[in-house]
């Protein structure tokens, strides 16, 4: 379970999240969407420990994430932020295995490299394994760094935009990939989405921001209608039922 | 996954170390005349000062690289050795000439180098937040070294001539003329140094790819930073105060470990990159000195190439 409570956060004077509460059970896939701008990103990394926490808490199973010594929390959540800089002259397969580190500190052993060579092999980069980083597609790219970060075999699976430059067929396989490892594993992902129809296909809950507020949290088909997108983008969003899936008709 | 047989990296660390081996045993038997023991002896002292300045360059700035997020930057064309022949000429203004010449060697030495560690923590610390911004890393290096360069030449016009010269000594690189009374100290640095960044060769690999990947990974990435730049402020010292400055070895070690050994990872690289500056500096040394009598001093060849190194990496760098 990850408790925020009380959670704002600021940048030299412009609030980016404003008195966040909220609670994000364990298992399943949750999704974090919202405009531009609306604290998204922040506050997956303040989850993430990579932003520092100035005011309210956010515990992890009970484990406060500020003062929890950061090696403890490698073990128990992997996060894969938005692309920054890119490791050169790395080939994939290295890539992935930093996904270890947390695990043996620079000595892989066995059940690393098993681990390694599943997580290649669950998002499809067999392959590339031998490959550059740098040489890779952006999507060839993103794909590894999910793979990386599931590598970390961490409870909890936190994924900032992982759908970015995917094409329709890898975004949609990584989707169902999440979607497994959340139900056959047990894990818990979040997962900042873009594309709603995404998170209505595949996410048990969609929790909403808006100008750094939370506007709706909830199980996907109470956050997925009409009335509920409106006050999360501030525009009508028609939504339509086919073969039982909700999709939101912002491309019309 | 990894390559065999002479393309690897163990194969390629094996022949850089039989080129370190090499250049070793050329420096001490080339050109031996006059007392065998005498002439032995005083090589000796001189092959431990050049191999101990190579390794503290090598390792301080593998380390400061890999922080600061480039290959481009090194301690040294930020500043760092500046900053240390400034606090010599205000060590030597405040104190007189003939009082710093007073105080014992090593506890100037360590003092200096103290006060290295913490000067450049202070200063590069802040500079993280802009990691992999080369440009603003670059303008502020730029403008620290002219900084202490400046002062340290202000400070040199308060001080009477004569102490001057002491001030001055510490100034240009001089591979011929090296100070033997910090040899002790300066190797025991530089040891414990190189012993303490090898220790963290693994952790400074997860560094090496980024900030927020590191922290995901379970670095503690501030305590980390800050005490890598402990070490880099020290090995600077050890360095500087044996042979003065010397801006442009650290690049070109660095540059050619890279492309020699093949790899990114932090053992091989920073074993590499110790083997090619003990190359560069005890090779480059008998052929300067045995082979061509001395017409260059291997401070500008070096400076020379490594310059020139400089501005391939910055030219070349489009991404």
């Amino acid at each position: 379970m990850i408790r925020i409570s009380n959670v704002s956060y600021a940048i030299a004077g412009t609030t980016i999240l404003e008195d966040i509460d909220l609670a994000i059970p364990s298992g399943g896939v949750t999704a974090l969407i919202g405009p531009n701008g609306a604290g998204k990103s922040t506050l997956l990394s303040l989850i993430a420990r990579l932003l520092p926490l100035s005011s309210g808490t956010i515990t992890l199973d009970g484990l406060p994430v500020d003062r929890t010594p950061t090696r403890a929390l490698a073990l128990r959540l992997a996060v894969m932020a938005q692309e920054g800089s890119v490791a050169s002259r790395l080939r994939v397969e290295e890539l992935v295995g930093f996904g270890r580190f947390p695990h043996h500190r620079g000595r892989p052993r066995a059940q690393d490299q098993a681990a390694v060579a599943e997580a290649l092999a669950l998002f499809d980069l067999e392959a590339l394994a031998d490959r550059f980083v740098d040489t890779l597609s952006g999507g060839q790219r993103q794909r590894a760094r999910v793979a990386m970060a599931y590598c970390q075999g961490t409870d909890y699976l936190l994924l900032d935009e992982p759908l970015n430059s995917l094409d329709i067929i890898y975004a949609r396989a990584l989707m169902r990939t999440l979607r497994r490892i959340a139900d056959d594993r047990g894990r818990t992902i979040v997962v900042v989405l873009h594309d709603l129809n995404h998170a209505a296909a595949h996410a048990d809950r969609i929790v909403a921001l808006r100008e750094g507020r939370l506007v709706a949290d909830g199980p996907t088909g109470e956050v997925m209608t009409t009335a509920t997108l409106q006050r999360v983008f501030g525009d009508t969003i028609p939504v339509a039922e086919v073969d039982g899936h909700r999709i939101a008709l912002h491309f019309v | 996954m990894a390559e065999r047989g002479w393309t690897s990296p163990k194969a390629r660390l094996l022949l850089l170390a039989a080129g370190a081996a090499l250049s070793v045993l050329a420096f001490m038997t080339v050109g031996l005349k006059g007392g065998l023991a005498f002439a032995l002896e005083l090589r000796a002292v001189r092959l431990a000062a050049l191999v101990e300045v190579a390794v503290a360059v090598a390792v301080s700035t593998v380390v400061f690289q890999t922080i600061t997020g480039n290959r481009i930057l090194t301690p040294s064309i930020m500043g760092l050795d500046a900053l240390y022949s400034l606090l010599q000429a205000l060590a030597v203004f405040t104190l007189g000439g003939l009082g710093y010449a007073m105080l014992p060697a090593t506890a100037k030495f360590l003092g200096e180098a103290g006060l290295m560690a913490l000067l450049g923590t202070a200063l590069f610390l802040p500079l993280l937040s802009r990691r992999g911004d080369i440009p603003t890393l670059l303008l502020a290096g730029v403008v620290l070294g002219v900084l202490f360069r400046s002062l340290s030449l202000m400070v040199a016009r308060l001080i009477d001539p004569n102490e001057f010269a002491i001030v001055q000594s510490a100034r240009y690189a001089d591979f011929n003329t090296l100070d033997a009374t910090l040899l002790v100290p300066c190797l025991g640095l530089t040891g414990l140094g190189t012993l303490l960044v090898w220790r963290a060769r693994h952790v400074l690999d997860v560094m090496a790819l980024g900030r927020e990947a590191a922290v995901g990974l379970g670095v503690a990435w501030r305590r980390s930073a800050t005490a890598l730049l402990v070490l880099v402020g020290a090995l600077t010292a050890a360095s500087t105060a044996l042979v003065g400055p010397v801006a442009f070895l650290g690049l070109l070690v660095v540059a050619l470990a890279e492309r020699t050994v093949g790899t990114v990872r932090h053992g091989p690289l920073l074993l590499g990159a110790m083997l090619l500056a003990v190359i560069l500096l005890v090779g480059g040394q008998t052929i300067l000195a045995q082979l061509l009598d001395n017409v260059l001093t291997l401070g500008i060849v070096i400076e020379f190439f490594g310059g020139l190194a400089f501005l391939i990496l910055i030219t070349r760098r489009r991404r």
